[in-house]
């Protein structure tokens, strides 16, 4: 049986995916912009990883803050003289290089985690409702429709409203309102693939519907959804870093780059720009950086070719 | 939909804690509570609500004001329809020649640039954005006021600032702010629909008539890439009422945006419900009015309902 269905599932053959990869390569490197937006993306994945080991303060160790030092222009040397404020320090004698290393640790894990699940959560009801058809794929592509037709952000505040402040349940609201369109892509990819032959030859061997659906058009409906998941991340940090700085997301003790740029706003007013500029800068290269190799993904993966 | 949002929003929190005075006894906590009508069932609260809503139009008092939740949204209505209403004209006005222009020659290097900036305008969070104009223009340059509605004239019961010099100053940012991201939208949409008309045979018959290329654009293209601008342009103001939420708060307009979230923030119930019930309203009859103008706008649309 398994032989039977790696050779019904074409793409699946170990030679042709490696062709198929390299093919890919080829065409994502015809962009500069996209890969330059992959290579800051790899370098901020990195930069958010070894954050501990990159810092050169732990902006969480109160002990560590002297006080003295707060709001430092960039470039300052702290006065014990053990290390330069290269980006200046916030009203809590943090370095805010160091501060913008932790908070984008919060804020990538906050896109990775909420998009993971809503691609899953997302890309099952939109199958499992293209396969089955009838009352229950109208049933959960009518929630998917209201559920679109609300903005975002207005599902997003109203959620965080009654669930209260929190990394976990900031990542709840996200997924809330990122899963409906995962659905929709998937639906729309899995109703052409349905009627296909492969589908219909898997039918007639009697399959069971859970391996038709996951082994043979799960992998042809990857490619839309990829690019959905680029562009949602990007949608996803950024929606985090609204909330964050509209005081419903992220507790101030776990303060992603949106919370760092609200707590800098403050300081705007009277010429300590550099609190809430340089992790702006931080928020908009990596939500730039997504959204440049999304787009690119898109054009190379979507036929189509839409907006 | 509304016994959901409202029993959401009722479960959470307790509103007497935050309106009681620290040092009340619980006996004046108690007489709040009763007076609010807050001691009762909650699905008792929900049908008096209704009861209140569908007959009277009557959504409650705040609870904090005591004055009518109704009121105080449409109070502040203007401002925000002011506010999205000149951003979304901005957006169609600086959207639509940019779309053509990077329809008509999309390999140029012009072109290019501004799919290039369109990418940048919409993955770019909305507060960021006003946040780096109000560095610039405000705090570096003092050339705009950084926040505030400015003086506002009164026309009856409606309050606008477009009358005067000092309030359009105060319009700028905000609107800018709201605008970059709408006119990245409206230039790609404006853009697949250039491309999709270019070839079709009216343009040809036009440019073999020996129309002057200003009159080809400006009336037979314009006429026919119209419909999608419109819709994309009507729903987006409607979100535009959604996103007002956050460059309220960003520039503290006092539009009903910033009333949500301060509402969100001090648990004032009544106005977060009838503010949500307003807003599904409003859009419902924004989709109904973009419908009616695509009657309008392509006869065809007509004839076939007609049929």
């Amino acid at each position: 049986m398994t032989q039977m269905d790696i050779a019904l599932a074409s793409p699946a053959l170990p030679a042709k995916r490696e062709s198929m990869l390299r093919l890919f390569a080829q065409q994502f490197i015809t962009s500069k912009l996209a890969v330059l937006g992959l290579i800051l993306l790899v370098l901020f994945l990195c930069l958010a990883i070894f954050a501990p080991w990159i810092a050169p303060q732990n902006p969480f160790d109160i002990g560590k803050l002297n006080i003295m030092d707060s709001k430092l222009p960039p470039g300052s040397v702290s006065s014990s003289s053990a290390m330069t404020y290269w980006l200046g320090s916030d009203g809590q004698a943090r370095d805010v290089f160091s501060a913008i290393l932790y908070g984008l640790r919060i804020s990538l894990i906050v896109g990775f985690v909420s998009v993971s699940a809503a691609f899953v959560i997302g890309t099952m009801v939109g199958l499992i409702s293209a396969y089955f058809g009838g009352r229950i794929g109208a049933l959960l592509m009518r929630i998917v429709d209201i559920q679109l037709s609300f903005p975002a952000i207005l599902v997003a505040l109203v959620l965080l409203s009654v669930l209260g402040k929190g990394v976990d349940k900031v990542i709840i609201a996200l997924v809330a309102v990122q899963w409906a369109y995962f659905a929709r892509a998937a639906r729309g990819a899995a109703i052409v693939e349905r009627n296909k032959e492969y589908v219909q030859a898997a039918r007639c061997m009697s399959l069971s519907w859970q391996r038709i659906l996951w082994r043979h058009i799960f992998p042809n409906c990857i490619p839309p959804l990829m690019v959905i998941a680029t562009i949602d991340l990007a949608h996803a940090i950024a929606l985090e870093a609204t909330l964050s700085f509209l005081g419903v997301g992220v507790p101030v003790t776990e303060p992603s780059l949106g919370m760092l740029i609200s707590n800098g706003f403050e300081f705007m007013m009277s010429g300590a720009y550099w609190i809430a500029f340089f992790p702006g800068i931080a928020l908009a290269l990596v939500v730039v950086a997504i959204n440049l190799v999304g787009d690119h993904l898109r054009d190379i993966l979507n036929p189509r070719n839409e907006i | 939909m509304s016994a959901l949002v409202f029993a959401a929003l009722y479960m959470i929190g307790d509103p007497v804690s935050m309106l009681a005075s620290p040092e009340a006894t619980d006996a004046e906590r108690e007489l709040i509570r009763q007076s609010l009508g807050l001691d009762l069932p909650l699905w008792h609260q929900y049908l008096i609500f209704l009861n209140k809503v569908f007959v009277h139009l009557d959504f409650g008092n705040s609870f904090l004001t005591g004055e009518p939740a109704i009121g105080l949204i449409l109070d502040r209505m203007p401002a925000t329809l002011e506010l999205a209403t000149s951003a979304m004209l901005m957006a169609v006005l600086i959207g639509v020649p940019l779309g053509i222009y990077a329809g008509l020659k999309p390999e140029n290097l012009g072109a290019r640039s501004v799919m290039t900036g369109s990418v940048l305008g919409f993955s770019l969070p909305n507060f960021w954005v006003g946040l780096m104009l109000i560095m610039v223009f405000a705090v570096f340059l003092h050339w705009l006021p950084a926040g505030g509605r400015g003086p506002v004239e009164t026309f009856g019961p409606i309050r606008l600032s477009v009358f005067s010099w000092e309030g359009w100053r105060s319009l700028i940012l905000p609107v800018t702010t709201i605008a970059v991201a709408k006119c990245a939208l409206i230039i790609r949409v404006a853009r697949a629909a250039t491309r999709e008309c270019l070839p079709l045979d009216y343009i040809k018959f036009a440019r073999a008539r020996g129309l002057s290329e200003a009159r080809v654009l400006g009336v037979h293209l314009l006429k026919n890439i119209l419909i999608p601008i419109v819709t994309i342009a009507g729903l987006e103001y409607g979100q535009v009422f959604a996103f007002a939420v956050v460059t309220e708060t960003v520039f503290s307009w006092p539009g009903i945006g910033k009333l949500l979230i301060d509402s969100i923030i001090t648990l004032d119930r009544p106005v977060v419900v009838a503010y949500l019930m307003l807003t599904v309203v409003f859009l419902s009859l924004l989709n109904l009015l973009v419908d009616i103008v695509y009657t309008i706008l392509d006869p065809r649309v007509q004839s076939k309902a007609g049929a």
